[in-house]
C-alpha cells in the first residue's frame, strides 16, 4: 500500500540577498499533504508565500542568499535530485506550476491547443494526434470549449487564458500543482468559474493542490487544508473545518475578523499595524507587535504547538498542549 | 527636491570603481579646462596660435620632452646666446664704431641642433651696420660665414647657406658646423658631434653714433616643451591646452542643448498627442534620415567654420533626432500613470503637467545617456575640424590633428603630433564612459543584477 | 409598479447628477476611418444628495472607472451631462473648471502608481495648493499638516520627507486620500480604493473613507468590483454592467433582496470564507462580460441571463422598474 503523505517539506528555508540585506522571505516553514488533498497556502503580500512555491519548484532568482530543508514528494528526495533530474523527472510529469499572470505567458504566435499538447510530446514523446486529443480531453474538464484548440492566445478572453494554462499544467497528469495566485486578476464572475472548474479537476482526476492566494475568500474555495503564513512562517496549519470555526492563531483570528462578509451584518475589524519587514525580522515572535494577547513569552521565538491530529499553530498561548516535533 | 534619491544614488556609484576613475579623469579634465584660460587668457592664445613672433624661438616639429626621456635623453634642447651676456669690444673709429660680439657657447649633446638662426637686432640707424661672422670650433679652427648689412630685424637663417653647405662637404650648416671633421668621410658614415666651446663671432660695423647691436644666436634643439611643436614653431601644448575648455564646453553644451530640448519636444508631443504628436513623428523621421555630417560640412564650406555656428547647427538638428523616439517610448506609459491622472483631477495645468510630473519621472534614467552622450559631441567636433572645418581661430584638439594629418605627421614620424591630442580625445571619451555606463547601473535598476 | 426616469434621491437638491450619461470612444482606422464605438458609459442617471455616501459595483470592464472619469471631468460624455451643484459640467471653462476640480478629490485604486515617485510626501501634498494658488508657505505647511492628522498619519513629522516608496501601501493609500482632501472638496470619488491592498489593511482604508464622509458631510461615490466590502462603506449601491446601471437600492436591501438577474448572480459567486465551499460548485452565469464595442441588443445581459424572453429581452431595453420600495432595477421580470 502506498503512502497516504504525497509531499512533505521540513524546514525549509529560503533568503535572498538585496541591497537592504539578506530577507528572510520563507524561515522554516515545514508542513506536510496527502494525497488528493488541496492545501492552501494563504497569505499577505510580502509574507513569503510565493517564494514558497518557487523554493518547491526550485525556480530561484539569481539573488539567492542561503536555502535549506527537505521536500519529499513521494518518498523522494527532490531537494537532493540534481537540477537536470529534477527537470526531466519532476517538472511537469510529477510537480506542475500555474503562476500569477501566467495567462500572459503563453507564447502569442502558437496555437492554444499545440501549447496545451506540448508537454505530453516533450515529456512522454506522444505523437501529435494523441496529445491533442489528450488536450482537448482536459480542455473540456476546465470547461474551455474545444473550438478553442485552434485558437490563437491573444483570441482568448483573460479567463479563457487561465483555464489553458491551467490545462497545460494539468495534461501530463502530474501529482501536485501549485497554483499561485491564479484568479487574482480576473473577474469575480470569471474567478468563481475557474474555481469551480479546480473543484472539478481534483474530484475527477484527484489532483492535489497547493493554492496560494492572499484572499480568504478564495481560501476557502478549495482548501481542505490551510496553511496561514505570516513573515515569512507557518503560524498556523489546520484542516479548513477547524480553520475557518475555530483558528488557533490570535492573527487568524484577527484576519478572518477582518474579512468583510457579504452575507453578515457584523462589522469587520481591521488588524492594526504592518506586518515587519522581512529584511529584519523581529526576534520572537513575528506577530507579536500587532498582537492584543501579547504576554512575556512572545520575547522568544514560539514552536509550532500540536493542537489536534494535523493541527499546529505557532503561539505561546498554546504552550500547554503538547509541543509537536519540528515546525508547524 | 529629491536629496535622499541622488544621496543614495552616489552612494551607489561609489561602489563602482571604473565610476570613481571616470570621475577622476573627468575631474582632471575639468581642472585642466578651468586652469588653461586663467593661465593663457583667450586673447593671447587666439593670438599666439594665429602665428606670431613669440614663436619665432621655437625648433620646427620639435618632439615633447617625456618622448626624449622615454628614447635616451640625450636630444638636444634649444639653445640661445645672446649678446647681452657677451663680452662686446668696442673701438670707435671716425664716423663709427667697430662692436666685437663673441657668441660662445657649450655644446655638449648628443645630436645635432634641428636649425641655426641668428637675429640682429640694430635699431635706429641711417645707415645699416655690416656685420662679418666667424665660426670657432673647439679644435681651433675658424670659418668665415660671410658678411651681412644688418636691418632694423635681421635673422640669418645659417641652415639655409647652400654656399657654407657646399664648403661644408655637403653637410647642412647646422650639422656640418658641429661635426667633428672627417667624421662624415668615409661612405655611409654619419658625422658627430664634436663636444666642446663653439663662438660665433661679430664683427660689426656701427655707423651711427647712438645706435647699437644686439645679436641672438638660436641652436633649435630637437624636442621642445610637455608637448612639442609644430610646422609653424608653435607649442602643441598651447592648442592641447585650450581644446580642453572647448571640447568639454561644445560637448556640454551640445549635449545639454540637444537632451532638453528633445527631452521637452518628446514630452509635449506625447502629452498632447494628435496632431502635435504626429508633427513631430514627422519631423523626427524627416530629421533621421539627414545626414549631420555632410550638412555640417555644408555649412562649414559655405558658410562658416565658427564653431559656435557648429554648436547651434548641431543642437538644431539633434532637436528632432532619434532620442525623440526613445524619449516618447518611455514617457508613454508614464502619461497614463494614475499620478498623472490625479494631477489633471486637481487641475494642474499641461505645463505643469509635462514639466513637473512628466518629464521629472524620466531624468534618472536619461542621466547616463546624456553623460555618454558628451563625448559623442567632442568627437564630432574633432571629427570636423579633421576634416578641415575647425574654428578658424581656437586652437582645438582636433585642429591639431587636422594640421598632423596635412603635414602627414606619422609618414614624417612625428607620432606624438597625432598621439597626445587622441589620448586627450580618448580619456574624454573614456571618462564620460565609464561614468556613464556605471551611473546606468545605478539608475535603470532593470540592469543593476547583471 | 412604476417605472422612473432616474435612479436616485428625489427629496433633496443633488449635489451630483447624470442625465442620459454617455462616454464613448470611437476607434478609427489610420487616424480617421471611423470604425466604431467602445460603448464604456451608455446611458447611465443618478443623482446624489450632498452627504451621501453611495458605491458604484461592477465587473472589470463594465464601465464604472470610465464613469468615474467623466464624472472628474477628465472625459467629455459623448451625450448627455453630468450637473455638479447645479451647473452642467459641460459649460464650465477656465476657472469654473478649475474651481470644480477643488470641488471634487479622487482616489484611485493603485496607491504607488497614483503617487510621483520622485517626490516627498510634504511636496505630493503641497501641489494641489500650489496649483490652486496657496502661495503662503506656512499656510500650505499648516494644511498639509491638518490633512495628515486627518488620514491618521501622526506625527506628520515622520512622513513628510518620506518619499512613497518608504511607506507601506496603507500609508501610501492614505497619502492619496489626503491629497484628494487637501482642497476641502465636496465630493470624494475613490476608484477601488482597497482592491490593491492587503486583507487586513482594507478595513482601515475602508473605515477611514467613511469616517470622515461623514465628519467632513462629504458625497462619497466609491466604485468597486467588490460586493463584499461595500455593506458598512455606502447608503446605497448602483450595480454596472455593460456601461448601464442595471440595480440601484440601499445597501441592506440590495444585498439581502437583489432584484436584477445579473446582481443576484454576482451575489451567488462571492463566496464568504467558509470550509464548506470546497465541496460546492458556484452557479455562474455562462459566457463571458460583453464587448463593449458591439454589445448585445437591448438588455445587455440578456445572452447570459438564466430568466432569458425571447422577443423581450433581445428587442426591448428594459427600463426602470421599482420592484420593492426604493429599489430600482433594470429588468423585464419586474414588469
Amino acid at each position: 500500500m502506498r503512502d497516504r503523505t504525497l509531499l512533505r517539506v521540513e524546514g525549509l528555508e529560503l533568503h535572498y540577498q538585496t541591497r537592504q540585506g539578506a530577507v528572510h522571505a520563507v524561515d522554516g516553514v515545514s508542513f506536510d499533504l496527502h494525497r488528493q488533498e488541496a492545501l492552501v497556502v494563504l497569505g499577505e503580500s510580502g509574507c513569503g508565500k510565493s517564494s514558497l512555491a518557487k523554493a518547491l519548484m526550485r525556480l530561484l532568482p539569481r539573488n539567492v542568499h542561503h536555502t535549506a530543508g527537505r521536500v519529499t514528494l513521494d518518498g523522494v528526495d527532490v531537494t537532493a535530485l540534481p537540477d537536470e533530474r529534477f527537470r526531466r523527472e519532476v517538472q511537469w510529469s510529477r510537480l506542475a506550476l500555474v503562476m500569477q499572470a501566467s495567462m500572459n505567458a503563453l507564447n502569442p504566435v502558437v496555437r492554444v491547443g499545440e501549447q496545451v499538447a506540448e508537454p505530453l510530446r516533450v515529456l512522454r514523446g506522444w505523437p501529435r494526434g494523441k496529445a491533442l486529443a489528450r488536450a482537448a480531453e482536459v480542455f473540456e474538464l476546465v470547461g474551455v470549449s474545444t473550438d478553442f484548440l485552434a485558437r490563437y492566445p491573444f483570441e482568448l478572453s483573460g479567463g479563457m487564458r487561465q483555464r489553458a494554462v491551467l490545462a497545460m499544467a494539468l495534461v501530463a497528469e502530474p501529482a501536485l500543482v501549485i497554483l499561485d495566485e491564479p484568479t487574482s486578476a480576473l473577474d469575480v464572475l470569471t474567478q468563481a468559474s475557474i474555481m469551480n472548474a479546480l473543484k472539478r479537476v481534483k474530484r475527477e482526476l484527484g489532483t492535489s493542490f497547493i493554492l496560494i492566494t492572499h484572499d480568504v475568500a478564495t481560501s476557502s474555495e478549495l482548501g481542505d487544508r490551510v496553511a496561514l503564513m505570516y513573515a515569512g512562517q507557518l503560524v498556523e496549519v489546520a484542516d479548513a473545518e477547524r480553520f475557518f470555526t475555530e483558528p488557533a492563531h490570535p492573527y487568524s483570528r484577527m484576519l478572518m475578523a477582518s474579512v468583510p462578509r457579504l452575507r453578515q451584518r457584523a462589522r469587520p475589524e481591521a488588524i492594526p499595524g504592518e506586518p515587519p519587514s522581512l529584511a529584519a525580522p523581529p526576534g520572537g515572535c513575528r506577530y507579536a507587535e500587532r498582537c492584543p494577547y501579547r504576554f512575556a513569552r512572545c520575547a522568544q521565538d514560539p514552536p509550532a504547538f500540536r493542537l489536534g491530529e494535523r493541527h499546529r499553530a505557532r503561539c505561546w498561548l498554546h504552550a500547554d498542549d503538547a509541543p509537536a516535533g519540528g515546525g508547524a | 527636491m529629491t536629496g535622499g534619491r541622488w544621496r543614495q544614488g552616489w552612494r551607489e556609484l561609489r561602489r563602482y570603481p571604473s565610476a570613481l576613475l571616470g570621475l577622476a579623469i573627468i575631474a582632471a579634465l575639468v581642472a585642466l579646462a578651468l586652469a588653461t584660460p586663467i593661465a593663457i587668457p583667450y586673447g593671447e592664445a587666439l593670438a599666439k596660435w594665429r602665428g606670431s613672433e613669440a614663436w619665432q624661438r621655437n625648433p620646427v616639429n620639435a618632439a615633447p620632452l617625456w618622448l626624449d626621456r622615454l628614447t635616451g635623453g640625450d636630444a638636444p634642447h634649444t639653445l640661445v646666446v645672446e649678446s647681452a651676456s657677451a663680452p662686446v669690444e668696442e673701438h670707435a673709429f671716425a664716423g663709427g664704431r667697430r662692436l666685437r660680439i663673441p657668441l660662445a657657447f657649450d655644446y655638449e649633446a648628443g645630436g645635432f641642433p634641428s636649425e641655426l638662426n641668428l637675429f640682429l637686432h640694430a635699431p635706429g640707424h641711417a645707415q645699416p651696420p655690416f656685420a662679418r661672422l666667424t665660426w670657432r670650433t673647439p679644435d681651433g679652427r675658424e670659418l668665415g660665414l660671410g658678411g651681412y648689412r644688418i636691418g632694423a630685424r635681421e635673422r640669418i637663417a645659417l641652415s639655409q647657406d647652400r654656399a657654407l653647405e657646399r664648403r661644408l662637404d655637403g653637410l647642412v650648416p647646422h650639422i656640418g658646423l658641429l661635426a667633428e671633421p672627417g667624421s662624415a668621410a668615409a661612405p655611409g658614415a654619419e658625422p658627430r658631434v664634436l663636444p666642446g666651446r663653439y663662438t660665433l663671432r661679430l664683427d660689426v660695423l656701427v655707423f651711427d653714433e647712438a645706435a647699437a647691436c644686439d645679436a641672438e644666436l638660436v641652436l633649435y634643439g630637437r624636442v621642445h616643451g610637455i608637448a612639442g611643436t609644430d610646422h609653424q614653431r608653435r607649442d602643441l601644448a598651447l592648442a592641447l591646452m585650450w581644446g580642453t575648455p572647448v571640447a568639454l564646453a561644445f560637448g556640454l553644451l551640445a549635449a545639454v542643448g540637444t537632451t532638453v530640448t528633445t527631452l521637452v519636444i518628446a514630452a509635449v508631443g506625447v502629452w498632447y498627442r494628435g496632431w502635435v504628436d504626429a508633427t513631430i513623428q514627422r519631423l523626427t523621421e524627416v530629421n533621421m534620415i539627414l545626414p549631420i555630417l555632410p550638412i555640417l560640412v555644408m555649412v562649414g564650406t559655405l558658410y562658416s567654420t565658427s564653431i559656435w555656428l557648429m554648436l547651434g547647427v548641431v543642437v538644431v538638428l539633434g532637436i528632432f533626432s532619434a532620442g525623440i523616439k526613445m524619449y516618447r517610448a518611455m514617457l508613454l506609459p508614464i502619461r497614463e500613470a494614475p499620478y498623472i491622472e490625479a494631477a489633471r483631477a486637481y487641475g494642474a495645468s499641461n505645463a505643469r503637467i509635462v514639466l513637473r510630473y512628466l518629464i521629472p519621472r524620466i531624468l534618472p534614467v536619461l542621466i547616463p545617456t546624456f553623460v555618454t552622450l558628451i563625448p559623442t559631441f567632442v568627437f564630432l567636433e574633432a571629427s570636423l575640424a579633421v576634416l578641415g572645418l575647425g574654428d578658424p581661430l581656437l586652437p582645438t584638439w582636433g585642429k591639431v590633428l587636422n594640421d598632423a594629418q596635412s603635414q602627414s605627421a606619422l609618414y614624417n614620424g612625428y607620432y606624438y603630433w597625432v598621439i597626445s591630442p587622441a589620448v586627450l580625445l580618448m580619456l574624454t571619451g573614456l571618462g564620460f564612459a565609464m561614468l556613464g555606463f556605471a551611473l546606468d547601473r545605478v539608475f535603470n535598476p532593470r540592469l543593476r543584477s547583471l | 409598479m412604476t417605472s422612473s426616469p432616474a435612479h436616485g434621491a428625489d427629496d433633496q437638491a443633488p449635489l451630483i447628477a447624470a442625465r442620459d450619461l454617455h462616454t464613448w470612444f470611437e476607434l478609427r482606422q489610420w487616424g480617421f476611418l471611423r470604425v466604431g464605438a467602445v460603448r464604456a458609459v451608455d446611458g447611465v442617471e443618478f443623482a446624489l444628495a450632498p452627504g451621501e455616501a453611495v458605491a458604484f459595483v461592477g465587473e472589470s470592464g463594465c464601465g464604472k472607472s470610465t464613469l468615474a472619469r467623466t464624472l472628474l471631468g477628465l472625459h467629455r460624455p459623448t451625450r448627455g451631462e453630468v450637473r455638479f451643484a447645479g451647473r452642467s459640467l459641460g459649460e464650465l471653462q477656465g476657472r469654473a473648471l478649475k474651481a470644480y476640480r477643488a470641488e471634487v478629490g479622487y482616489v484611485q485604486q493603485d496607491p504607488y502608481g497614483a503617487l510621483p515617485p520622485f517626490l516627498d510626501v510634504r511636496r505630493i501634498l503641497a501641489e494641489p495648493l500650489i496649483v490652486h494658488g496657496v502661495r503662503d508657505r506656512a499656510e500650505r505647511e499648516r494644511r498639509i499638516r491638518a490633512a495628515l492628522e486627518e488620514v491618521r498619519l501622526s506625527p506628520a513629522e515622520a512622513f513628510l520627507n518620506q518619499f512613497p516608496h518608504m511607506l507601506s501601501g496603507g500609508q501610501q493609500q492614505r497619502v492619496v486620500i489626503a491629497r484628494a482632501l487637501i482642497l476641502a472638496p465636496r465630493l470624494l470619488i475613490a476608484d477601488e480604493p482597497v482592491s490593491m491592498l492587503d486583507a487586513s489593511v482594507r478595513v482601515e482604508i475602508l473605515e477611514l473613507l467613511r469616517h470622515i464622509q461623514r465628519e467632513r458631510g462629504l458625497t462619497l461615490a466609491f466604485i468597486t468590483h467588490d460586493l463584499s466590502t461595500v455593506r458598512h462603506y455606502a447608503e446605497r449601491i448602483f450595480v454596472m454592467y455593460a456601461g448601464r446601471v442595471v440595480e440601484s437600492a440601499p445597501v441592506d436591501d440590495l444585498l439581502d433582496h437583489p432584484q436584477h438577474p445579473y446582481t443576484q448572480a454576482l451575489l451567488a459567486a462571492i463566496a464568504d470564507p467558509d470550509a464548506a465551499n470546497a465541496t460546492r460548485l458556484r452557479e455562474v452565469p455562462a459566457g463571458e462580460p460583453p464587448s463593449l464595442l458591439h454589445p448585445p441588443a437591448a438588455c445587455r445581459f440578456h445572452p447570459r441571463c438564466p430568466h432569458f424572453m425571447a422577443g423581450l429581452c433581445d428587442v426591448e431595453d428594459p427600463p426602470d422598474f421599482s420592484p420593492r420600495r426604493d429599489h430600482r432595477s433594470a429588468c423585464w421580470l419586474h414588469r
